[in-house]
Parts: C-alpha cells; structure tokens; sequence
C-alpha cells in the first residue's frame, strides 16, 4: 500500500518534471520559461520529496528530504528573480 | 531490483553523460559550455550514486560541478576577451584551412585510438579472476580503523600519507595564485531577494558542514565535502556582495590555510616520537586523532578553496579600505 | 564481467577521448581548462568502474579514495590555471 502511494506520488512529480521541461522548450519567452522552470520543477520536486520519504519510513530522511525541498524552493525562486531582474536591466537598457 | 529496467536506467543515464560533455565541448559560446559542464557534472554525481559510491558523489556535486562550475563561470563573465584565438597566439588558427582540417582529423583519430586502447585494456580487466585482496584486508582492518566508513578509513588511516601530500598540492595550488596577483574585485550588494536568501543559507551550509564532518565517521561524508560546504558558504557571501566573506585576517588566516598540512605532520611526527611508525595510529585512539586531522583538514580546505575562488590574495577589511572599494565599485556599476 | 562494468568502461573512455581532443583543438583557453576537466571526470568514471564489484558486494573503497583525492586536486588545478590565464591576459593587455 505505502509502496503504491509512493510510487503514485513519484509519478506525479515526474509528471511534473516533464510539464517544466516542455514548458523550457516551447514556450516563447525568458520570462515565462522561468515560470515553467521554476513553478513545475519545484512542484515536481516536493512530490518525488513526498513519494521517497514515504518510501523511506524514515523520519530522519524525510526531514533531510524535507530540508532539501526547502533549500532547492529558495534557491531556484532567487536566481530565477536575479535572471528575470538582468533581462529586465537588459530589455530596458538601463 | 529488475535488471532490466537498471539496465535502461543506465543506457539512459550514459547518453545524457555522454550527450552533455559533447554538447559542452562542441559549442563555440563559452558561457554555454562552462553551464554545460556544470550540468555535466551533477549528471555524473548520479552516476557516482548508481556505482555505490556516496561519498564521490557529495564530493563531485559540491567540488566538481559546483566550485569548479562557479571558477569556471566566474573567469567566463569576467574576461570574455581571455577566450579569444588572437589573445592566447593559438598557431593553429592561422595558415590554410586544409591544414587545419587535416590536423583536426589527426587528432580525432588519435583520439579514437587512445579510447579503443584504453577499452580494450579495461575488458582485458574484466574478463580476469578479480583480486579480492584489497577490499578483504581492508574490511579485515576496519574495526581497528578508528572509523567505520571505509572510504574515510582509506583516506584518513590506511592510506593517510596521500590525502597528507594532497593537502598539500592543495596548499602549493594557491600559494601559486597568491603570487600571480591579487583577488579579483568583489560584487555589487546584493537586493533584497539574494540578501535575504544569504542570511538563512549561510548558517545552514555551516551547519551542514559540521553534520558532514562528523558523520564522516560512520556514514558518507568527510572533510572534503564539509570543506567545499564551508567554501560554499564563503563564495555566496562573496557573490551577495559581502566585503567580509568569512575569511580570517593575516596572520590567523595563514595558520588555517597551512592547519591541514601542519596538523597531520604534527600527529605523525607525535607518533614516530611515541615509537610508532609515521601516521600509525593506536588503535584506541584513532577515531579521536582521524576526527581531529579531518576538523583542520576542513577548515584549511574551506579557506584554499574559497581563496582560489577570490582569486588571490583578500584585501583587508579595514574601514578605509572597505570604503575605497566601496566607491570603485560604485563607479564601475 | 558483468553489463553494467562494460558499458560504464566504454563510456568513461569515449570521454576521456572526448575531453583530449577538446583539450587540444579547442581555441579558447578557457574551453581547453573545461576540457581537461571532462578528461579527468572520464578518468574518474573508469576508476569507479573498476572499483564495482555488483550490486551484491561492497564496492572497493581504494579507487573510491583516489576519486576523491582526484576530484580535490583536478578544481585547484583549475583555480591555478584560471589565475595563469588571468594573468597571461594582464600581461598581454600591456605588452
């Protein structure tokens, strides 16, 4: 039963992962394409989080785990604003 | 595990491996190529995780992709001009095109023939009985280590006289970018956004940096990624725009680059006094003493990385000095 | 010899040729540092090969340290090489 959940759960985010690397390729702009990397990736990211804390039965991993969504949640939401603020400087020429 | 599906798995893993060191060395934009390579490199991280080899992986995530990506990046953005065939005389750019072509298939094909060598040394390799001698007398000596994670037993007692000598390379590496210069001019202070990510991150680095040394011990980890965490920690003060990165002072900051080294020269020589042979640990006091040597050998490792990433000697912080580069960065943005 | 060995082998020399004739070719100084660095990862794939022994045992932790000592010595190369190219362009802007 776990294994099943786990299992759905690291589909999902793969899913995920898909949707933000097709959204990466298609679609036409710096600034959407951030969206697409940093909205699906990450979600993508806590849901394979989820699926292998589950997986784990571990408190210990699930906490890292944890700990490492978090991180990554920060990480990826700042560089993608520092990105977006250059090619903003850029396009406006200041 | 279904060996088949590993199998994809790792079919799949290769090709991007392989796919992305070509798609990194084939491209003419430089700035692609160091990104590519980063990327090349946390793709190997995985495969480092599919080999049963933990401990390389943390290593090649925090050092390999990461602190090599982050120089590499660095001198990128800083010198575009660096990378241009006229400003390093590259011989082979000028004369006939034929010639060119012709060395470039040369070289392609001595290449090609290096690999099938080296490929056909390997299954030679694999195709023989394999030796169990090492891993059997290793895992025979473990308990009386000190520690029971066997690659931090190699690195730090069995075979401690190269992780001392790498120490050093280490030391030499940025003695030799002290001399060529000064470290290159900082960044601007950083917005809201970076400097509020800085101020949580920073403490949780030191503190992962801390778990990784002491559970070295007994799990993956060790000195060598608490110090690329600690240098982590240095480089994102130094790219917020911070003017004091964590760095000592002078004097105090030579002891901890040199603390790595002298440590462990100074617990093998403690022991060749007590009658034991250079770096034989007791027994009963090798966990502590491997503990010790691997504490200085991470702060000295912190502060060698983080210096090669400043690119050379640090200014001092002194107020003038902070208000001197204050103004010059001022007037370059 | 088991399939996983082959084909990580194969691979960590196809990069090890690959980053040699990057190395080599490469104009810019900066992708022929790049270069070096994909040689010395393939060289690292072939010693973490030779180092598996399946997924039964314990893996041998010899190359494992080499590995690693290898990974600590190939990024302060890089650091040296980068300030002798920071340097070499210095020199080259005054003379």
């Amino acid at each position: 039963m776990i294994n099943i959940m786990s299992a759905i759960l690291i589909l999902a985010g793969v899913f995920f992962y898909l949707a933000g690397s097709i959204g990466l390729l298609r679609l036409p702009d710096l600034y959407s394409r951030l969206h697409a990397l940093t909205k699906a990736d990450n979600l993508g990211l806590g849901l394979l989080a989820a699926g292998l804390s589950l997986h784990s039965q571990d408190l210990f991993i699930m906490l890292k785990l944890l700990l490492v969504w978090l991180a990554v949640l920060a990480a990826s939401a700042t560089s993608a604003h520092l990105i977006a603020r250059q090619a903003r400087r850029q396009e406006t020429g200041s | 595990m279904n060996p088949a599906s590993l199998l994809v798995f790792d079919v799949l893993l290769l090709l991007s491996i392989v796919g992305l060191a070509w798609a990194s060395l084939a491209t003419t934009d430089v700035r692609r190529s160091v990104i590519l390579f980063i990327a090349f490199g946390l793709v190997l991280a995985v495969a480092w995780g599919r080999l049963l080899a933990p401990d390389v992986a943390l290593a090649e995530a925090a050092i390999g992709a990461g602190l090599s990506g982050a120089l590499l990046l660095a001198a990128a953005h800083r010198q575009p001009r660096l990378l241009t065939p006229e400003s390093t005389n590259a011989p082979r750019n000028h004369g006939a095109a034929g010639a060119g072509v012709v060395l470039r298939w040369a070289v392609t094909l001595l290449c090609t023939a290096l690999a099938g060598t080296l490929a056909w040394a390997l299954l030679h390799v694999f195709s023989s009985t394999p030796h169990d001698m090492l891993p059997g007398a290793i895992s025979a000596n473990l308990a009386a280590s000190g520690v029971s994670n066997p690659v931090t037993a190699v690195l730090l007692n069995f075979r401690a006289y190269d992780t001392l000598l790498e120490l050093a390379v280490l030391l030499t590496a940025v003695l030799g970018i002290f001399a060529l210069g000064q470290a290159t001019p900082g960044y601007q202070p950083a917005g809201p956004v970076f400097d509020g990510l800085v101020r949580w991150l920073v403490p949780v680095l030191i503190l992962t940096a801390g778990y990784l040394l002491w559970v070295g011990a007994h799990a993956p980890g060790g000195a060598f990624q608490a110090g690329a965490m600690l240098a982590a920690a240095g480089v994102v003060l130094r790219l917020a725009g911070r003017t004091d990165t964590g760095l000592p002072e002078g004097f105090v900051l030579r002891i901890v680059m040199a603390a790595g080294v002298g440590v462990f020269l100074l617990v093998g020589l403690a022991l060749l006094l007590l009658g034991r042979p250079f770096l034989g640990y007791p027994p009963a006091w090798a966990g502590a003493l491997i503990l010790l040597i691997e504490t200085a050998a991470m702060l000295s490792i912190a502060a060698t990385l983080l210096l090669a990433f400043l690119g050379g000697q640090p200014e001092s912080t002194g107020v003038k000095a902070a208000a001197d580069r204050q103004r010059e960065e001022i007037s370059r943005c | 010899m088991l399939t996983t060995q082959i084909l990580y082998a194969l691979t960590g020399c196809v990069i090890v040729a690959l980053g040699l004739r990057g190395a080599l070719l490469h104009a810019s100084l900066l992708q022929r540092i790049v270069a070096i660095n994909v040689m010395g990862a393939g060289v690292f794939l072939l010693l973490i090969t030779v180092a598996y022994r399946g997924p039964g045992l314990a893996p041998d932790p010899v190359p494992h340290a080499l590995v690693l000592t290898g990974i600590v010595v190939a990024v302060s190369a890089t650091a040296l090489a980068l300030a002798l190219a920071r340097r070499l362009h210095a020199e080259r802007d005054d003379g």
